[in-house]
């Protein structure tokens, strides 16, 4: 070796990062652990094909029975308004919420338990929530609007107080600097710098609320997935099918409508 | 107070303020100084040396260690809160950034400079009265933005925002206007615009000025007062003609830099 190589034959560019391989490590096998626990195995997935392929051609053709679509509308309307009614409401608490919770403008013992609450309705997922609701006010749609409002608030408050401790201070300052009140503050400094995001979080939050308000009539809590829960059990797959399908066409519906609102907010 | 109300008062008192940030580092120390009614006071010196924290202890959007600052005969450092966003509306500020809310209109960025004698619902709708926003129209208009009205603040260049931010501070009919480094974020030639645009605003309707400038040719050019500082102290305060090159050398330090 040259006199000039040796200086550097110790300098090396990209140093192993011996943790990180060995985290890596360690997830491959507890993968391959868990399968073997969980007695996952290639035979059981194509007895499982077999069986899903004949469940997808009972499904046809789909059920359209006058007084079956007359049902599924029914359902299907509980659960938009489940949906919306929680969004509104869900996000409406946010938005004090998630205020509240910013600790770049509020004192540690506020924003401190307001992020408790937070994490509290983040904490179980909707239909665990929607059954609590169920066995507490009883079954219908009250339990499904109270279930999805907590689990927007879950959401949305907590991603716009992420929102605005991202905010630049600086426009704090200059509203601030013109000696306006704590709330025109927020109105002037603050929102205008999160609006945009807010809509974001909020029309992703109505959308999410669409799935899970067809979700949560499962376990009695009003709306579509009541009526699908039962078409399940009754092995009426066709029914099934057509209530999948008027599922789908909402969603994506709710998307083009999510859209327009985010343009119109930009 | 003690402080009396005879016609001569100065807009300003400093006297023997201190700011440390954290204990044992003190950034201003004991700094003292008067600004007359109609004057320009340019604050010099390096950058890190509290002039940005000395402006910003007089509105208190820092809090002071210790001393005292006498606005119009109020001492500022005593305030509670609710007095201390009165007296706030009378002192208008200017930022090195522009510190405009980006995503609001110009007019809307103007009439900010109101948000201090408007509630928050008539602030939410936009319901200013009348007075304010024929005021607005008509700085708008003094500041040459007047086809602006209507843009978005982070439409515009440096120049036009920093425009808005001076006609948003002499919206509020300050007693005193605070400008830090209101020109550092600009180009030479905008730079001497703006600092046209601050003078003759604050000198039509009689506003005293202190301005943080380390530019020490535009500090000659417009102030009336300069107030040198170096290491958070004051260490040349006078006349800008009296301002010698040992008194720059011993503000910015070295020698080289002067031609």
């Amino acid at each position: 070796m040259s006199p000039v190589a040796t200086t550097h034959a110790r300098s090396v560019a990209f140093r192993a990062n011996w943790p990180a391989r060995l985290a890596w490590l360690g997830l491959a096998a507890y993968v391959i652990y868990a399968t073997s626990i969980l007695d996952v195995t290639w035979e059981r997935f194509q007895v499982g094909l077999e069986q899903g392929a004949r469940f997808i051609s009972r499904m046809f053709p789909p059920d359209v029975a006058p007084d079956k679509l007359r049902l599924m509308m029914r359902g299907l309307y509980e659960s938009l308004e489940i949906a919306i009614i929680a969004s509104a409401l869900g996000i409406a608490l946010s938005l004090p919420i998630g205020l509240l919770a910013a600790r770049n403008l509020m004192p540690a013992w506020v924003s401190w338990p307001v992020r408790l609450f937070i994490a509290l309705c983040r904490s179980f997922h909707q239909v665990i929530v929607a059954i609590i609701f169920v066995k507490a006010v009883g079954f219908g749609a009250l339990a499904g609007i109270l279930a999805l409002t907590v689990g927007s608030i879950g959401f949305v408050a907590k991603l716009f107080a992420e929102a605005i401790e991202e905010i630049s201070l600086k426009q704090v300052e200059a509203i601030r600097s013109t000696g306006a009140s704590f709330l025109n503050v927020v109105a002037y400094g603050v929102l205008p710098q999160v609006l945009t995001r807010f809509v974001g979080f909020a029309t992703y939050q109505v959308d999410s609320n669409l799935r899970n308000s067809t979700m949560v009539g499962i376990v009695g809590a009003g709306g579509i997935g009541g009526t699908m829960f039962a078409a399940f059990q009754k092995f009426d797959y066709d029914y099934l099918l057509t209530i999948l399908l008027a599922i789908i066409a909402m969603i994506m519906l709710s998307e083009i409508l999510q859209n327009a609102v985010k343009r119109l907010f930009r | 107070m003690a402080e009396s109300q005879q016609p001569a008062a100065p807009a300003l008192e400093v006297r023997n303020l201190s700011k440390e940030y954290r204990r044992g580092v003190p950034v201003l120390r004991n700094v003292s100084l008067t600004v007359g009614d109609t004057s320009i006071t340019a604050v010099i010196g390096p950058s890190g040396t509290g002039k940005s924290t000395l402006i910003r202890c007089i509105n208190r959007l820092v809090e002071p260690t210790s001393g005292h600052v006498i606005f119009r005969g109020i001492d500022v450092t005593r305030l509670g809160r609710r007095e201390l966003r009165e007296t706030r509306r009378r002192i208008g500020m200017v930022f090195q950034e522009y510190n405009l809310v980006e995503r609001l209109t110009v007019m809307e960025n103007v009439l900010s400079g109101r948000l201090g004698y408007v509630s928050v619902g008539k602030a939410w709708l936009r319901r200013y009265p009348r007075a304010d926003i024929d005021a607005a129209f008509e700085l708008l208009e003094t500041v040459g933005l007047a086809d602006y009205a209507n843009s978005r603040a982070d439409a515009l260049s440096g120049g036009q925002r920093q425009r808005v931010g001076i006609a948003r501070a002499v919206m509020q009919q300050p007693q005193l206007m605070l400008a830090d480094e209101p020109t550092s974020s600009l180009d030479p030639k905008t730079s001497v615009e703006i600092m046209e645009l601050l003078v003759s605003l604050a000198q039509t309707r009689r506003i005293p000025v202190v301005v943080n400038i380390h530019n020490v040719p535009l500090a000659r050019r417009f102030a009336t007062h300069i107030v040198g500082m170096t290491g958070g102290q004051i260490v040349y305060d006078g006349a800008p003609a009296d301002l010698a090159d040992d008194d720059l050398r011993e503000i910015y330090g070295g020698e080289d830099w002067l031609e």
